[in-house]
């Protein structure tokens, strides 16, 4: 087990490395930074200058090396296009996504369990049915098509809804929540629901996959000779087995929400980290691009790792399993 | 002799009719009408020249009184009638569509082709080697699965955007994007090829052409290859719907195809600024073809998934 998790997490690091190289390789090569710093007015020693206070002279593992301790510390230079430290910009927008991943994520998670033990407890009825038809449609819609609808109805037709931004903020320290209004929280709904659909329909249909499985097994069948409770065995004896499977993917679910805000935030100009992506992408904003490219590698490498963790603490058999093969 | 086996032995077509697939395919309704859907929209998008009413990217035959017509009515300047109505700059939504489903068709072809080749070559080498060029090939492709798709997509197309002059990125941005998904998608290839490969290259006849002398390379070609196409086809029919929305998504980013050579996500971007003042049209018939496309494409792939899965027959 030991062996097992420091293995994994020599492996986070290592790609964490790779992804570090990805970044300093667009630094370094994407554009000239000598470039992109001076102005038009310049000469010859001014470049010469700018290059051995930056560095760039020095061999490529030199540099690629201190790109690293620099961005260990969260020190990625300067946006090309604001003129301002980027770690301060990334700061300053991280709450709007946190906040937005994180009420789509539980959305998500408590929408799609209900839905899923529904759906599978009333295999045969027809609202389970047609549950599980729009399940399907809402799959094959693209994230942006169903932002855009929603802000069709109760935006535009509707006109309950804002349609665009974060409404009315508060500033708690560092933190800025849209929790403690009323405009804050209006501004949320459309966005989170944009945001968690796909992985509530993901995380509905596993749970009801799974919750079909559980039920055939014998232990259920045998809770029914002994005359408990229906109810009683669909939440205490089946939903607990279905939930290891359903953790993991959650986990790994995290990710992409937080990848897929890029598009939810664009769609509702939400002034989270994945419209800062967007538009350092539009500007090739380099700096921009890069930061962001760590910071939610950091994020992803860390919740797989704490995924892999959580299924060992969950699921006894693994262990046995894992030690006994050497892997 | 000669003639009973020609009896026994139907036409090509014939026996196409008659292949299980095909045979599979006639009673799958879903599959039937999801391929007349995505022929029709194919047919549109290669024929849009002929077909469309006016070229909505020459600008000698626009003229700006026709801007925002509504769908299915005379202009109340000019009198000309446009059946899905006009955008802003009074471009026909009809024509827009037929190109703009151009682009979106061609770069969904283009990369989940480029997926394809570098997946299965990938693949079949990491499968029939082993040693270390497995180990590389699979790390990779872990450490690029734990990115979603269109994530690893928004990178290159950033990467590739800085590196093109600004002179000519509105023109390399249909092949960026097409670089950009192929390259975003080639690993789901690559896993399923490199594990049928393992399978098929303990079988008997790898084992004989490898005892003819036969070289790695012919073998993994000629011999492995045709074995483990079967899963390739599901994946590519399933990664073109998903293709297509990547560049729609991307698009309609603003970080794809740009305003002057549209594709359907971007039309969808242009008729989002719209949506507010009333023209509905334009967002939504760029948006609806973009669905029926993605839609139909996929029950088409779900039914070729099971169709072609032995234990389900």
């Amino acid at each position: 087990m030991l062996a097992y998790i420091i293995r994994r997490v020599l492996q986070s690091i290592l790609v964490l490395f790779v992804v570090g190289l990805v970044a300093f390789a667009m630094f370094r090569f994407v554009g000239d930074p000598v470039d992109n710093m001076l102005g038009q007015e310049r000469t010859q020693a001014d470049i010469e200058r700018l290059r051995e206070q930056l560095g760039l002279d020095q061999p490529f593992v030199v540099q690629y090396w201190r790109f690293l301790e620099q961005a260990a510390q969260g020190n990625f230079g300067l946006s090309y296009r604001q003129g301002r430290p980027v770690s301060e910009i990334l700061l300053e927008r991280l709450p709007a996504t946190l906040e937005l991943a994180f009420v789509s994520g539980l959305m998500a998670l408590l929408g799609g369990i209900a839905l899923g033990i529904f759906t599978a407890i009333r295999r045969s009825g027809i609202s389970a049915n047609i549950i599980m038809t729009a399940s399907l449609i809402g799959v094959s819609l693209p994230t942006f098509l169903i932002g855009i609808l929603l802000i069709y109805v109760f935006s535009v037709e509707l006109g309950w809804l804002p349609s665009f931004g974060r409404g009315e903020v508060t500033r708690i320290g560092g933190w800025t929540t849209g929790f403690l209004t009323e405009s804050g929280l209006k501004a949320l709904i459309l966005p989170a629901i944009t945001l968690g659909l796909y992985q509530m329909t993901l995380i509905m249909r596993l749970v009801r996959t799974e919750m079909l499985e559980v039920l055939r097994m014998d232990y259920i069948r045998f809770a029914r000779a002994r005359g408990i409770r229906e109810k009683s065995i669909n939440f205490r004896h089946a939903l607990k087995n279905t939930l290891v499977p359903v953790i993991t993917i959650t986990g790994l679910q995290l990710g992409s929400i937080i990848a897929f805000a890029i598009i939810t935030e664009t769609v509702f100009q939400w002034p989270g980290v994945g419209l800062l992506f967007i538009n350092a992408i539009q500007f090739v904003d380099i700096p921009v691009m890069a930061a962001y490219l760590m910071l939610i590698s950091v994020m992803f490498v860390g919740i797989n790792l704490i995924v892999d963790m959580l299924y060992f603490a969950i699921d006894p058999r693994l262990r046995v399993d894992r030690t006994a093969g050497g892997h | 002799m000669a003639d009973i086996q020609q009896e026994i032995r139907p036409s090509r077509l014939r026996r196409a009719w008659d292949s299980d697939l095909a045979w599979s395919f006639r009673h799958a309704p879903v599959a039937v009408v999801s391929a007349f859907v995505v022929l029709v929209l194919v047919i549109g998008a290669v024929l849009a020249p002929l077909i469309a009413p006016h070229n909505p990217f020459d600008p000698a035959t626009l003229n700006l009184m026709n801007g925002f017509t509504p769908p299915n009515q005379a202009n109340q300047f000019t009198g000309d009638y446009f059946i899905l109505g006009t955008d802003d700059q009074g471009r026909d939504v009809f024509s827009t569509i037929l190109y703009g489903m151009r682009i979106s068709l061609f770069v969904g072809f283009a990369a989940v082709l480029l997926a394809m080749v570098l997946g299965v070559a990938l693949g079949l080498l990491a499968g029939y080697l082993g040693g270390w060029t497995e180990t590389i090939i699979m790390r990779v492709a872990d450490v690029q699965l734990t990115f979603p798709a269109i994530l690893v997509a928004m990178l290159i197309f950033g990467i590739a955007k800085g590196i093109t002059p600004p002179e000519y990125r509105d023109q390399m941005a249909i092949w960026v994007l097409i670089l950009a998904i192929g390259l975003s998608d080639w690993v789901q290839f690559a896993r399923v090829v490199r594990g049928a490969t393992l399978v098929e290259k303990n079988r008997e006849y790898v084992q004989a052409a490898r005892l003819i002398g036969r070289s790695p390379f012919a073998i993994m070609l000629r011999h492995i290859l045709p074995n483990v196409l079967n899963p390739v086809l599901v994946i590519a029919t399933i990664s073109l719907a998903l293709a297509i929305i990547a560049e729609a998504t991307l698009s309609f980013l603003g970080v794809g195809a740009p305003p002057t050579k549209p594709s359907l996500g971007t039309l969808i971007r242009i008729g989002q600024e719209f949506m507010f003042s009333g023209e509905w049209w334009i967002l939504f018939f760029p948006a609806a073809t973009l669905l029926a496309l993605a839609l139909s494409i996929n029950l088409l792939g779900d039914w070729l998934r099971d169709a072609l899965n032995p234990r389900l027959r």
